[in-house]
């Protein structure tokens, strides 16, 4: 193998604050602690931390910064989910408001990123580009803005306009909130007078003075996820980040490929996009500990009533009376059935569950065990030496430019990597023992977008 | 039955009219610990939209792991917002500050704030109070939408809630509808401390100032007076009680503090100031006060060192905090959800 003559590519690394999906184990089973993980006053078999006090944010975040980690990431959701037309009672749920959180989390950390989640559907430009700038200020320049497209009318119940948008539009109506949130933080007061905003769009029209003066980023950070075409033409002609699903090396490759090629249409180098897949990990001392654990860890994931309720979703019937250990069901799914809503929908439920059921044969695998085979997403599991250099690897090899990781546990879930993996990481040379700047763009290795002249 | 006596509320607002706002976190996290350190209730921000400056709960929720006990109280506007984001906006504050958050209600009502969303065209002060009550109606709804104990992590069944004690809050206003629940489990307080702000004036051509009233007879925990007179304040405090009990409030109705323009020239003025509030305060006028100071950074040290002392002497003001939250600060209960109550009686 001849030696690659590029400078190694530095690994960029964001936290997820977990919860609010079924990845996340709120039982606490002692067996899925991590090793290093301080007892912190839970007993076996307690409830973990909690997905709502402030502490635990507090202690993800200072976790992340103690790492070195580029930002920290809150997703959204605006509506509890639904199953039968009832509230899904089964996993992790309830979660503060974003942009709030953030700003108490800007007191207690100095260098971390802090990136939120909040839909382009839901929201107008004006406020929300003061909220993102008010966020900036007062951290100091560590905003992100994690802009999703959200649309669906069972979400919009809870806001005024109804908010259900086609898929169609939910891209130009993005890249319109976009564009205007950019002209208000642009038009700001930066020794001079504010400069007047008027936009007049297709869904917009905004006109006035934003009255916020000019944040430390200039732009907060844009983070993108979604993975239509639109989506991914989106991210490239607007946005610092992506956030994507793509966590294998194959499938990553060939969207990191993908997207870093529409770049030059918008004038813009593969390195202004930066390429982040959700990933999970598992450790333990031995490859043989970390595999035990993750099958554990699954098991506790896809509980009896967690498989038959994802069994559900796909074939969209009522599956209730069927057993979790025994086979899957042979009846087809509803092409119509719609039992879940606030879930992203299944494009073709009728061949995944062809596929489920030729799976399950050919293994002899219950419903149970074929949901735990299907829907993992265990990224990363081995020793702590093992993961940095996969990670290393797959980022050298050109499959992300860092990752975005999601712990399985709250709190505390995050501790053991940055207490194992992240010292490794440095010593291989690919992540920083130090903040080099105090901006979440100069983590990022981002430029500051310029303030373009005056037009008037 | 004699009213429990306790003595005059406390509060400081933080901005001030001819100050220009800041954008740095550390100018609002000293005064914020100044006035803690004076042992005050809360403090409020203003915020105006289209206004200039940070966003101020923003602020608020900024400062808020930098204090401990003092009430956090920004201003949000109900017009051309979310009903939904405000109420889980406050309640986030209510959890990263450990109950003490509050809220001044707020509208908008010029055509230049409407451009600049651009959804609807400006509305008279009735109608966007007349929204503003029901956007402060469906945030004490969606607070109470899960029910205390509604997260039970019942390990035998696999449950992490209880959906018996979650409810769809199914509102729906002129302007707006919500279905519910929050997204935001119910907030340490409960429900977050509403602060409504009227002047002393009864009324007037736009009848703006008595949809105001209403709101706040109806629906403030707290009701702030600007006055300039003992008489002004207490007629406003008799004509605001007398409207919560023809909606049909408890007794009490919302406290009522006066709130008063201050400029604190010399240690003269904050005697002088310990003076005037502890005689107002004797002659049953308001609940308290809201003081509002022509530069805080000038003035709110004064305050603290000169006027805060000589209160505590006079025992109308306590030496140390009590309690933990906002509301208890301010000697009003923990609202129980409407909903856990609606099920209790229902059994
Ligand atoms: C990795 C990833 C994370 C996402 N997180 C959220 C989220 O937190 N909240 C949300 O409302 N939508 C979220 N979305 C949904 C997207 O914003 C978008 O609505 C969806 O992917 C459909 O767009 P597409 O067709 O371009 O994929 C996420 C999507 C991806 C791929």
């Amino acid at each position: 193998m001849s030696p690659d003559p590029r400078p190694r590519k530095q690994i960029h690394l964001a936290a997820h604050f977990p919860g609010v999906n079924n990845t996340t184990v709120w039982a606490d089973p002692p067996t899925l602690r991590p090793t290093t993980a301080p007892a912190g006053g839970t007993s076996p078999g307690s409830a973990l931390g909690s997905q709502i006090d402030f502490a635990s944010f507090v202690h993800l975040a200072r976790t992340a910064e103690r790492g070195r980690f580029d930002f920290f990431f809150l997703a959204e959701g605006l509506r509890l989910r639904e199953h039968k037309g009832r509230i899904h009672d089964l996993d992790v749920l309830g979660r503060p408001e974003t942009l709030t959180v953030l700003n108490a989390l800007a007191a207690v950390t100095e260098r971390l990123g802090l990136a939120g989640t909040v839909s382009a559907t839901f929201n107008e430009p004006y406020e929300l580009a003061r909220r993102f700038a008010s966020l900036d200020h007062l951290s100091g320049g560590r905003a992100a803005w994690n802009i999703v497209t959200t649309s669906d009318a069972f979400t919009g119940e809870n806001f005024r306009r109804g908010g259900y948008l086609d898929h169609a539009d939910r891209y130009t109506r993005a890249a319109e909130f976009l564009a205007t949130a950019h002209a208000l933080w642009d038009s700001g007061p930066a020794g001079g007078p504010p400069r007047r905003v008027d936009h007049r769009g297709r869904h917009f029209a905004v006109r006035g003075e934003f009255g916020v003066a000019r944040s430390p980023q200039g732009h907060p950070v844009v983070i993108q996820a979604g993975d239509s075409a639109e989506g991914r033409e989106f991210a490239a002609s607007a946005a610092d980040v992506i956030f994507t699903r793509h966590s294998g090396p194959e499938a990553g490759r060939a969207f990191y490929a993908d997207v870093k090629r529409r770049l030059p249409a918008y004038g813009r180098r593969p390195e202004d996009l930066k390429i982040m897949p959700g990933v999970t990990f598992v450790l333990g001392d031995t490859l043989a500990e970390a595999q035990e654990r993750a099958v554990e860890i699954r098991r506790q994931q896809v509980s009896p009533q967690t498989a038959l309720l994802t069994l559900e979703q796909v074939w969209g019937v009522d599956l209730s009376s069927y057993d979790p250990d025994g086979p899957l069901p042979d009846i087809d799914p509803d092409p119509h059935g719609e039992l879940a809503q606030g879930r992203v929908r299944i494009a073709d439920p009728q061949a995944v569950a062809d596929r489920w059921r030729a799976l399950s044969r050919a293994k002899g695998l219950s419903i149970r065990e074929t949901v735990i085979e299907t829907t993992g997403r265990q990224s990363f599991v081995g020793t702590p030496d093992s993961v940095a250099r996969e990670m290393d690897h797959f980022v050298q090899s050109d499959a992300a430019d860092g990752f975005i990781l999601v712990p399985h546990l709250t709190p505390e879930g995050l501790d053991p990597f940055v207490e194992r993996v992240v010292p490794l990481l440095q010593e291989r040379g690919v992540h920083r023992t130090e903040y080099t700047g105090t901006t979440l763009r100069s983590h990022l290795g981002l430029p500051d977008p310029a303030r373009p002249a005056r037009k008037d | 039955m004699p009213e429990p006596h306790h003595p005059p509320r406390l509060a400081v607002a933080l901005d001030a009219p001819g100050v220009p706002p800041r954008h740095d976190a550390a100018h609002y996290t000293a005064l914020a610990r100044l006035a803690e350190h004076g042992t005050l209730d809360f403090v409020t921000l203003g915020d105006r939209f289209g206004g200039p400056g940070p966003d101020a709960l923003a602020v608020l929720a900024r400062i808020a792991p930098d204090t401990e006990r003092i009430g956090l109280v920004p201003t949000v506007t109900t017009t051309h917002t979310e009903p939904f984001h405000v109420s889980t906006a406050v309640a986030t504050l209510d959890w990263v500050s450990r109950g003490r958050a509050g809220w001044t209600v707020e509208v908008s009502t010029t055509e230049a704030e409407a451009a600049l969303v651009g959804l609807r065209k400006a509305a008279p002060p009735a109608e966007v109070w007349s929204e503003a009550g029901e956007v402060a109606d469906v945030a004490g709804r969606l607070w109470d939408s899960w029910e205390d104990d509604a997260e039970i992590r019942d390990r035998a069944t696999g449950r992490f809630v209880d959906r018996a004690k979650l409810h769809h809050v199914d509102f729906t206003g002129r302007a707006f509808s919500v279905r519910g629940p929050s997204i935001v489990p119910r907030p340490p307080q409960g429900r977050p401390v509403t602060v409504v702000e009227v002047t002393g004036e009864t009324g007037g051509p736009d009848r703006g100032p008595s949809a105001r009233r209403e709101v706040a007879a109806a629906r403030a925990d707290v009701a702030l007076v600007r006055a300039e007179d003992p008489q002004t304040a207490g007629a406003a405090r008799a004509d605001l009680l007398a409207r919560a009990r023809a909606h049909g409030r408890a007794p009490g109705g919302p406290l009522v503090l006066a709130s008063l323009p201050v400029e604190l020239e010399s240690s003269g003025d904050a005697a002088g100031l310990a003076a005037l509030l502890g005689d107002w305060f004797a002659q049953g006028v308001a609940d308290g006060f809201h003081l509002r100071l022509a530069d805080p950074v000038r003035d709110l040290p004064r305050l603290v060192e000169g006027t805060v002392p000589l209160l505590r002497e006079r025992g109308l003001l306590r030496r140390s905090y009590e309690g933990t939250t906002l509301r208890e600060h301010l000697g009003l209960p923990r609202p129980a959800s409407i909903y856990a109550l609606a099920r209790e009686a229902a059994r």
